[in-house]
């Protein structure tokens, strides 16, 4: 049985559907990043594992104990917001210890949990200052210790992070993984940043309009996307999605690409073409993510199907670990990874590596996986 | 050439900023006037006010008007002086102060916080009660006031001027919560607190600001206010107004206008003492690091 049950949950908000049926489960001691765009349900769907928002049907069970009619602060779980949601009028130390005074925990008890929660994360100097006082990063270590001081069985994270700038935001999420290898408490976080979740997840729900699109491990979401929001959604650059057709020749199947100017590309599709069988002239939604496109001596040795060919050169941009370089297949843009000193121009011809192992298949008119 | 502009360009701000607080130091003076013109005609004996300028200085400075005013004047048929109306208007204001502030608080944490179905209608309707004219409701609450027992008395009066105010203070705590961020309540809420508990442990104690707004709101009129108490109120609970207008206006003997303009300063006294007082906690940023931004 797992911990954290989510079982075909609904939402109503009046006559409007937020959560149709969501369904998930997550052992113990498991890291579950909701992700997906604004309003797709990710943050209500938190909130009512809180128990902050009531369910219109459906069932949350933590650790095998149903909890739908459970106060908030009776189902043994600690949140922490996006907007920190510090009490402006106390000390950080009050801060901290407000659950346990509410529980009527004595003064020497929490003082003792307040110095422990302090050492962990680092703020033992500022636990007389009050929240105003405070940098975000600070706040943000704050909001933490009062959901670690609970000791709950589930932490809940609101997009925690997306009120910090970009390097500390990195910082605070290297430091919230290890909060959780070393606590080894069950967690729910919500993001929009496909690489928060996949860096902190032991497993990614992809939502979309109230419904779960895919939910499975960060590298099943990451290599096995089930539709195209999916695989569009996750990885940044987004993985190119490139109208082309199948083709059959005596048996060996292939996708051909349009190009300007010049033949269509013919990539020939060995090993994982089962689902494209008997599709031959149809038209498919061919995506390849970028660093699966690299220059020759770039591309995955252990890779059995690389396909080298040559590509009119759009556009060459450095980004320092990496070059990335813009080709036209399809009509459409395809971002190419290559290595940082990788020697091409724009406005020339120059030869792309195509790893055939991690291309996948679409439906153009379903969206939905076929190979 | 550049210097030269940048030259003109001063003289013609300072010229400006010149004219600007002439401007303004015309109207100070003329706002000034009439308290100028009480508090030294309050301290003049009455052959001087009779004989001399308005706005002289005293030549004889004495306080026996406000000595008289406070202690021996007639008021009506009694030679009481202001002492016990000033009494009974601060019976009145004190619980109407603090009873409408805290309904109004409660009201606004309700309407913003703890939303129900129809909640704008009420917050409507409770908006409404603040463009009631007062006159309107003279004879209904003179029924009410009577029919409960309270009519003639300062409880009455207290009652009148909580449901009178309660529009406002409830106006004020309403739209000051609204600004409030829920999260800070659901924290709350996840913490353990309760309805009150979050009330007053998280709500109250970062309302500073509109606390001061609503009190210094709420005394300045009920203890301004004259029709309430000349219609409501008996001779042993007439608020200070009331009574100042029986100083006044008595019709026997000479106007002592001394001892008239002394009871008119007493009357305004504690409003401007309030303001004064309180308007020093009109402090910003008291939610600043509650959340980000």
């Amino acid at each position: 049985m797992s911990f954290l049950e989510i079982d075909n949950i609904v939402k109503h908000f009046g006559s409007v559907e937020v959560l149709k049926g969501v369904s998930i489960t997550l052992e113990e001691g498991g890291f579950l990043v909701l992700v997906g765009p604004s309003g797709c349900g990710k943050s209500t769907l938190l909130n009512t594992i809180a128990g902050l928002e009531s369910i219109t049907a459906g069932e949350i069970r933590i650790n095998g104990r149903r909890v739908n009619e459970l106060h908030p602060s009776k189902r043994d779980i600690a949140m922490v917001f996006q907007s920190y949601a510090l009490y402006p009028n106390m000390t950080v130390a009050q801060n901290i210890t407000f659950s346990m005074e509410m529980r009527g925990v004595p003064k020497p008890e929490r003082d003792k949990a307040v110095q422990e929660v302090g050492r962990l994360l680092q703020i033992e100097p500022l636990l007389k200052r009050k929240p105003s006082q405070l940098s975000g990063g600070q706040r943000q270590r704050v909001a933490m210790g009062r959901a670690l001081v609970r000791d709950p069985q589930v932490f809940l994270f609101d997009e925690p992070l997306s009120n910090l700038d970009a390097k500390l935001r990195v910082d605070m999420r290297t430091e919230i993984k290890r909060l959780h290898q070393s606590m080894g408490t069950t967690v729910v976080y919500v993001t929009h940043d496909q690489i928060e979740a996949m860096t902190l997840a032991s497993s990614i729900a992809v939502m979309r309009d109230g419904e779960v699109q895919q939910f499975g491990t960060p590298s099943e979401i990451y290599n096995d996307p089930v539709n195209i929001f999916v695989a569009d959604f996750m990885g940044s650059p987004a993985m190119n999605l490139i109208q082309g057709r199948i083709r059959s020749d005596g048996g060996a199947l292939a996708v051909a690409l349009d190009r300007d100017g010049a033949e269509p590309l013919t990539l020939a599709v060995n090993g994982a073409g089962e689902g494209l069988n008997g599709l031959n002239g149809r038209e498919v939604i061919f995506g390849i993510r970028p660093e699966a496109i690299t220059d020759a001596e770039g591309a995955d040795r252990t890779a059995k199907n690389v396909i080298q060919t040559e590509c009119a050169v759009e556009v060459v941009e450095p980004a320092g670990a990496d070059t990335f370089v813009v080709t036209r297949l399809g009509g459409r843009e395809v971002i190419a990874r290559m290595r940082s000193d990788t020697a091409v121009d724009a406005g020339s011809l120059a030869p792309f590596a195509f790893n055939m192992d991690k291309a996948v298949f679409f439906d153009p008119a379903t969206e939905q996986r076929i190979a | 050439m550049a210097a030269n502009t940048q030259d003109t360009a001063i003289r013609t701000s300072r010229l400006a900023r010149a004219a600007i607080y002439a401007v303004l130091l015309v109207f100070v003076i003329y706002y000034l006037l009439p308290l100028f013109v009480m508090v030294v005609n309050s301290v003049k004996t009455l052959d001087e006010i009779r004989g001399g300028n308005m706005l002289s200085l005293p030549q004889i400075f004495t306080i026996e008007p406000w000595l008289k005013a406070w202690g021996t004047a007639q008021i009506g048929v009694s030679p009481t002086g202001l002492k016990p109306f000033f009494a009974n208007s601060l019976a009145m204001v004190v619980p109407a102060v603090v009873i409408a502030t805290l309904l109004g608080a409660l009201n606004g944490y309700v309407l913003t916080k703890w939303r129900f179905r129809g909640h704008d209608l009420v917050f409507g309707m409770m908006l409404l009660a603040c463009f009631i004219p007062f006159q309107i409701v003279l004879i209904p609450m003179a029924t009410v006031l009577g029919k409960i027992g309270l009519a003639g008395t300062t409880p009455g009066l207290v009652l009148v001027h909580v449901v009178y105010g309660l529009g406002f203070t409830t106006l004020f705590f309403r739209n000051y919560y609204e600004a409030f961020p829920t999260e800070l309540v659901k924290a709350a809420q996840m913490d353990g607190a309760g309805f009150f508990k979050i009330f007053y442990r998280i709500l109250i104690p970062s309302s500073g600001p509109i606390i001061v707004v609503t009190v210094i709101w709420q005394f300045t009129n009920v203890w301004n206010d004259f029709l309430f108490g000349a219609s409501f109120a008996d001779f042993d609970s007439m608020p200070m107004t009331v009574a100042l207008n029986n100083l006044v206006s008595s019709s026997t003997g000479v106007k002592e206008y001394n001892v008239h303009f002394a009871g008119a300063i007493m009357a305004a006294l504690p409003t401007l003492v309030v303001y004064v007082v309180s308007g020093r906690y009109f402090v910003r940023g008291l939610m600043a690091g509650a959340v980000k931004g």
